[in-house]
């Protein structure tokens, strides 16, 4: 990387949320602009640098065929590219659209749906480029983020676990909100939230996506088995967030009769 | 101690003292509360923070809380975490370093821990931190802050009077009564008109706090009492595991085609490791602030159900969940043998209550010990080609 690296910030199909996790990270905000120049970040400047850039994080889905070929130049003026969060992982919650007809939907939200120029699919900006990093999340976790920063800044690897939400339940101390009756898809959704919901006795809601080997099919039959929920619900619990990630994509379906 | 203090009794009225002189002593008191919807181990005050007439019901994948028709304020079994994440948190800095371009650094993490007094702690509980001692407070692998916040606690035991469901402390002869290894150990008694504590002293610290503690001697009649609560907990057990050969039996049922039996219901969440008592593995991670000129390095509790967790050159050995469940199961029961001269495995059935989808280590041990008798069913090579689904 250069004396002071130059990271750009890209929106594609999304609700700016992850972009957002950004600002919010008012303390170390003005640290990094030290360390960092940032070249394009819309949420808090107008101000654009041309390419190349150090590093591209990504937010949202390609959605539009304009945002097909946008994603091809961005991956080819950056260094480093992370995709962040569920949107841009994994497609996110527009990706239901993928389980329907487009043109129902097109129908049914805009007044004018000869406007509206959209491809069938929502798909993950890994599935048009090469993509370094992932970070998960709807919104993505901010510490998350800072860590990845300064983990490239430093040329080390970035620590972003792979394994289930339980792990980070355990080590904080909560008592298992599912045990004790309440359906969570903590078991089958990788960590890096610090088990949020959980911690403020709901179920994990699985908007990290799955986790390093899910068993969706497992979780899914003992919630059906203790009556904890019926095949609809679970349908409905693998396709939220991250309803195009292939292993809720295929749980999901499964339970779909 | 060369002349054990007799018995004596402490009446529930008087219990409150117990906490207080401890936290007196400066000792940050540790005993159960209710808190969500569970009984859990958090700091305690006084004998008003205790789950006074709350009790659980436990079963494979299953926890709730439930009122009991008396008052007593032990009334419960294992809950979800052990003493284990006070002696060895989830999440500690070992050491941090400073430096920039002239200077490297390198600081311990010097915090003194705290001095923890534990009240109600199981007889499994109590086995398990004393395999956990085995662990790391060994010459070769001491973890020496583990060890000062060992030499610090005061244990106060208490015999069960009831089990959970899932409870098997007497199969694996831990429980449920404290033979050894605390300070003062407890058996409530709750009788008609009478209710109070069955008092031992097993330490000379005990003594000492025995000393400020208003009691009267214990009876025959109490001991029995005190008796009679242990025997109930023991024949309440529905869950067993036969100890006998279980080493030789696991270490046989390798390329057994039940592992992946199992695999097809475990999740690799690795909750079971996470609430085992025994269970020691952990990870380390660096951090580094937006400098460059501040590290830390932080122990974190692990799991061998990670796929990382077998990472070594060129990706991990455990690549199938069933090779995972093989070795949790392995280690507790059978190599945990080899390697410290203990079972791993304490009894306290916390890895089955909490498993969120109920798989339940007595039970998967009968599965290889009922195959092993049958031989139709023995997974050894050419069978499992042909048993597989
Ligand atoms: S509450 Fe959910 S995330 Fe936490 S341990 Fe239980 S199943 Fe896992
Ligand atoms: S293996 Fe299960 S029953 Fe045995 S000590 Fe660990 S958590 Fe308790
Ligand atoms: S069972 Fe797994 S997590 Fe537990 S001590 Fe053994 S290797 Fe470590
Ligand atoms: S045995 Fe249960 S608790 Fe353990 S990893 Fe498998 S599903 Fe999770």
């Amino acid at each position: 990387m250069s004396e002071k690296p130059k990271l750009a910030v890209w929106k594609f199909s999304s609700c700016d949320g992850c972009q957002l996790s950004l600002l919010d990270c008012e303390d170390e905000l003005l640290a990094i602009t030290g360390v960092i120049t940032v070249a394009n970040f819309v949420e808090a400047s107008r101000e654009v640098l041309p390419g190349p850039y150090d590093v591209s994080l990504v937010e949202g889905s390609v959605t539009t065929p304009h945002e097909k070929e946008l994603i091809q130049e961005i991956r080819k003026e950056s260094a480093i590219l992370i995709s962040i969060g569920a949107c841009a992982t994994a497609g996110g919650i527009q990706a239901l659209k993928n389980f329907a007809d487009v043109k129902d939907y097109v129908s049914a939200v805009y007044a004018h749906p000869e406007y509206i120029k959209t491809l069938a699919t929502a798909t993950a900006i890994s599935e048009h480029v090469k993509v370094d990093y992932e970070l998960r999340g709807c919104p993505i976790n901010k510490e998350q983020l800072l860590e990845v920063v300064i983990a490239l800044l430093q040329k080390r690897r970035p620590n972003i676990p792979l394994y289930s939400v339980c792990i980070e339940c355990k080590r904080r101390g909560t008592s298992c909100v599912m045990v004790k009756g309440t359906p969570c898809m903590g078991p089958v959704t990788q960590a890096g939230c610090n088990a949020l919901c959980p911690a403020h006795n709901r179920g994990c809601y699985g908007c990290f996506g799955p986790m390093e080997m899910p068993n969706g099919r497992s979780l899914g039959n003992w919630m059906i088995d203790k009556k904890m929920a019926e095949p609809k619900d679970l349908v409905r619990m693998f396709r939220t967030f991250n309803a195009d990630a292939p292993a809720f994509k295929e749980a999901g379906n499964s339970y779909e009769k | 101690m060369k002349d054990a203090m007799p018995a004596v009794c402490i009446d529930r009225a008087d219990f409150d003292s117990v906490i207080k002189a401890l936290a007196g002593d400066g000792y940050n008191v540790v005993g159960p509360v209710l808190r969500e919807g569970a009984i859990i181990y958090d700091e305690i005050s006084g004998v008003s923070d205790l789950p006074e007439g709350w009790g659980d019901e436990q079963e494979a994948g299953t926890y709730r809380t439930v009122k009991r028709n008396d008052k007593a304020l032990f009334g419960h079994n294992s809950g979800q975490q052990a003493w284990k994440k006070f002696l060895y948190p989830s999440r500690e800095r070992l050491w941090s370093a400073q430096g920039d371009n002239a200077e490297f650094k390198i600081e311990p993490n010097a915090e003194t821990p705290p001095k923890y007094a534990f009240v109600g702690v199981h007889a499994c509980d109590l086995r398990a931190i004393e395999i956990q001692d085995i662990v790391f407070m060994n010459p070769e692998t001491a973890d020496p802050r583990y060890g000062k916040r060992r030499e610090g606690a005061f244990i106060v035991a208490v015999n069960c009077a009831q089990s959970a469901k899932t409870c098997f402390c007497a199969a694996m002869g831990t429980g449920p009564r404290a033979e050894s290894g605390f300070d003062l150990s407890l058996t409530e008694i709750i009788e008609a008109n009478a209710h109070y504590f069955v008092a031992t002293v097993g330490s000379a610290r005990g003594e000492t706090l025995m000393q400020k503690i208003k009691s009267r001697p214990a009876t025959d009649a109490d001991l029995q009492a005190a008796a009679t609560r242990t025997e109930n907990a023991q024949k309440q057990q529905v869950r067993s595991l036969d100890r006998e050969g279980v080493k030789e039996l696991l270490f046989s049922s390798y390329s057994d085609a039940h592992w992946d039996k199992i695999a097809e219901r475990c999740l690799s969440c690795a909750n079971c490791t996470m609430v085992c008592p025994t269970c020691f593995c952990s990870k380390t991670e660096d951090t580094t602030d937006l400098s460059g000129n501040h590290a830390d390095r932080w122990r974190l509790w692990d799991s061998c159900f990670t796929v990382d967790f077998s990472y070594i050159h060129g990706g991990s050995i455990r690549k199938q969940v069933a090779s995972r469940y093989r070795q949790w199961m392995t280690h507790k029961l059978a190599s945990w043998i080899d390697q410290f001269g203990t079972s791993g495995c304490v009894g306290c059935g916390r890895c089955i209550t909490w498993c969120p989808v109920g798989i339940d280590i007595t039970e998967e041990a009968k599965v290889f010990r009922e195959e092993k008798m049958d031989p139709r069913l023995r997974g050894d090579d050419e069978v499992v080609k042909g048993t597989k689904q």
